[in-house]
């Protein structure tokens, strides 16, 4: 498939209005806007369209669910706070392709009935804001936004929040808190966003990525997009490759192609460096359960990655190879969890810190046999009890590896050290607050 | 005490265990960035002025360097909410300073796919040539380290973020060089977004 929403990525004018105006863009809104919002939400829904924030739920369903009796605004959030290890895809598309993204967010806004759309995007990525910003005022100027869009009387308003540092603010209902002036940190649901959303009013949460499929669907017929990708799987797919491997970057693909290809495909990651080999893939962010070398050969589609025992999530695929430590890797995801959790809940809160203070002090070498069902009883305390699902992320790391690397976690505890130190490691253990 | 039979608790790090702000020096806005907040503010309806809590506090720390209690109520009063509204979100997100930092703020990214790419070596390089353990600025007030959690460039790791431009593909060799570009280059010396530079 040739690349669809990245094929202008590395022009050095790519990102300008007149070349994506030259290049057909806006075209998709303009045919939006002579059609029924009810149209267009049917076509989303036909093309069937899945988020690409890592959920997988179907675009166009969550778009009807929008209260549309409710005599209050209604609004779209879009969720660009990219924050989960391993993904990297949004930020491309809007430092590169940003007319994509505002086509995408003011054809949403006329399909829900929206008359503002709320960039949420983190407060690390200033450079891609400025870019963003600057295009979205060039948009201003040509009419594509602001008051009666191309003559038609839809009025449609896109403005950036920044945010300032905290992965659970990409959770949808800790970041209509945050756009709200509050700390990050969720909702609970029910009521969803679509009803009770941002100032208790309708909103629809969707993805960076998401929102750049549907001007390509508006515009090329939603049998086009479905057929571009296995059956529920349609539309094009950014994948964000990092890690041990030669080539890491975002390649697009459509998700016929399977994990293999793109982890050691000639096009793509083009496989372990060097003398090493495979050993583990995390396919769709740090919350997602590990797969085996020998597991690859599925397509990477959101079906069949979960058929697979994992999930394709925000589809940021995180390559080992056989220098990893297994309970170095858990040690590292969890200290990530604990200081990202938001805590509001106390499993999650309590429960990531001890689960790092345990990873810590086998991987230093100082833990017992005991310390392991330690291990499986804290995170089953913590999976399905918590209020959002980065309780069940936090403990994947601890339960893959154990499932799978428990002869890892036992040499430790028995040899009394890490018996895996490789040399792009720290010498000393550094940073440990 | 814990509610586990059998974790022990102690000193635990949370950012709730964070203390409030020094008052500092009596704060306002400059009439320029009071006009900003006040554009800002028109972006959001007008009984939510709170939503521009974040922009606001980005405006003080622009101004001030770091977040002080003056600061906080000073934000608190023009968006009508109370000064422990303010102090709430300001200890929750990592992005904003209570205490001063020095001109150069690096933050390395110590999560997965840069640490699998050496980031705890260069963490290690900076805490020697600085003489400082991540969260302290060295003597000369010129450099903070801090660690911090993926940043959403992983293919291109380790990647440290120095004040808000980035610096990429960094390793443990090159980290001297760095340093001493930023002294004499200031941030111009970074490579900054890895889009502009181009596919390897
Ligand atoms: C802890 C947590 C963090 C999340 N972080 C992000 C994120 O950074 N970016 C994102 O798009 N979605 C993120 N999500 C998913 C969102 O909650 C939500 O499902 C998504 O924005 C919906 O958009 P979509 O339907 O277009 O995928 C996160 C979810 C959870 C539970
Ligand atoms: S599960 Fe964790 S991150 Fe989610 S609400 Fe509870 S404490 Fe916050
Ligand atoms: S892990 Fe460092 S940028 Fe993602």
């Amino acid at each position: 498939m040739e690349p669809l929403l990245t094929q202008d990525v590395r022009k050095p004018n790519g990102y300008t209005l007149d070349f994506y105006v030259e290049h057909d863009g806006y075209a998709g809104l303009r045919r939006a806007l002579g059609m029924a919002p009810d149209q267009i939400i049917e076509m989303v829904k036909a093309s069937g369209l899945r988020g690409r924030g890592g959920a997988g739920f179907p675009t166009g369903t969550k778009w009807q669910f929008v209260d549309k009796k409710s005599p209050n605004p209604r609004y779209i959030a879009c969720n660009a706070d990219e924050s989960e290890p391993g993904t990297f895809k949004d930020h491309v598309l809007m430092e590169r392709n940003p007319h994509l993204l505002i086509e995408g967010c003011a054809i949403a806004c006329y399909a829900i009935g929206a008359k503002v759309a709320y960039i949420y995007i983190r407060g690390e990525f200033l450079h891609v804001q400025q870019v963003l910003e600057a295009q979205i005022a060039e948009a201003y100027k040509a009419g594509y936004l602001g008051k009666n869009i191309l003559g038609s009387g839809f009025d449609c308003d896109v403005w950036i929040h920044r945010g300032a540092g905290a992965y659970e603010a990409g959770e949808e209902t800790a970041l209509l808190e945050s756009l709200e002036g509050k700390r990050a940190q969720p909702r609970n649901k029910p009521p969803f966003p679509a009803v009770v959303g941002l100032y208790n009013c309708p909103t629809a949460v969707n993805n960076v990525e998401t929102l750049c499929n549907v001007p390509l669907i508006v515009k090329n017929g939603a049998e086009w997009f479905a057929a571009l990708g296995p059956e529920k799987n349609g539309g094009p797919k950014l994948y964000c490759i990092s890690g041990q491997v030669k080539r890491p970057g975002v390649y697009e693909a459509s998700m016929h192609v399977t994990l293999r290809e793109l982890i050691e495909g000639e096009r793509y990651a083009g496989g372990a460096r060097e003398g090493r080999t495979l050993k583990a893939i995390i396919p769709g962010g740090s919350s997602v359960p590990v797969l085996l070398p020998e597991q690859l050969d599925v397509p990477a589609s959101f079906d069949a990655v979960q058929k697979a025992g994992s999930l394709l999530g925000s589809a940021g695929i995180i390559v080992c190879d056989d220098t990893t430590c297994m309970v170095w890797l858990a040690e590292n995801l969890l200290h990530f969890y604990r200081h990202e959790s938001c805590g509001k809940c106390t499993p999650c809160r309590e429960g990531t810190d001890w689960l790092h203070k345990i990873l810590h002090r086998i991987e230093r070498g100082e833990g017992q046999m005991r310390d392991l069902d330690l291990l499986a009883s804290i995170s089953a305390q913590i999976g399905g009890k918590t209020l959002c699902a980065f309780g069940d992320a936090a403990i994947t790391p601890v339960q893959t590896t154990l499932k799978h690397f428990r002869h890892e976690y036992e040499a430790h505890i028995r040899e009394g050290r890490c018996t895996l130190v490789a040399d792009w490691r720290a010498r000393q253990p550094i940073g440990a607050h | 005490m814990s509610f586990h039979p059998k974790m022990a608790y102690d000193a635990t790090f949370h950012k709730s265990s964070r203390t409030l702000a020094d008052p500092g020096p009596p704060f306002t806005f400059t009439p320029e960035r009071r006009a900003r907040l006040d554009e800002v503010l028109t972006r959001y309806p007008p009984d939510r002025k709170r939503s521009a809590v974040l922009p606001a506090l980005y405006l003080a720390q622009q101004q001030h360097g770091y977040i002080t209690g003056n600061a906080m109520r000073h934000i608190a009063e023009i968006l009508e909410i109370t000064p422990a509204d303010v102090e709430d979100v300001v200890s929750y997100y990592t992005m904003f300073y209570t205490k001063p930092v020095g001109r150069f703020v690096l933050n390395v990214c110590r999560t997965l796919s840069c640490a699998l790419n050496g980031a705890e070596r260069v963490t290690e390089e900076l805490c020697a040539k600085l003489h400082i353990k991540p969260g302290e600025t060295d003597t000369s007030g010129t450099f903070t380290l801090v660690e911090v959690e993926c940043l959403g460039a992983c293919d291109r790791a380790p990647v440290v973020m120095v004040n808000d431009a980035w610096h990429e593909c960094v390793s443990p060799e090159s980290v001297g060089h760095m340093l001493d570009s930023l002294r004499t280059r200031g941030e111009s010396a970074l490579t900054g977004c890895h889009l502009a530079v181009e596919k390897r």
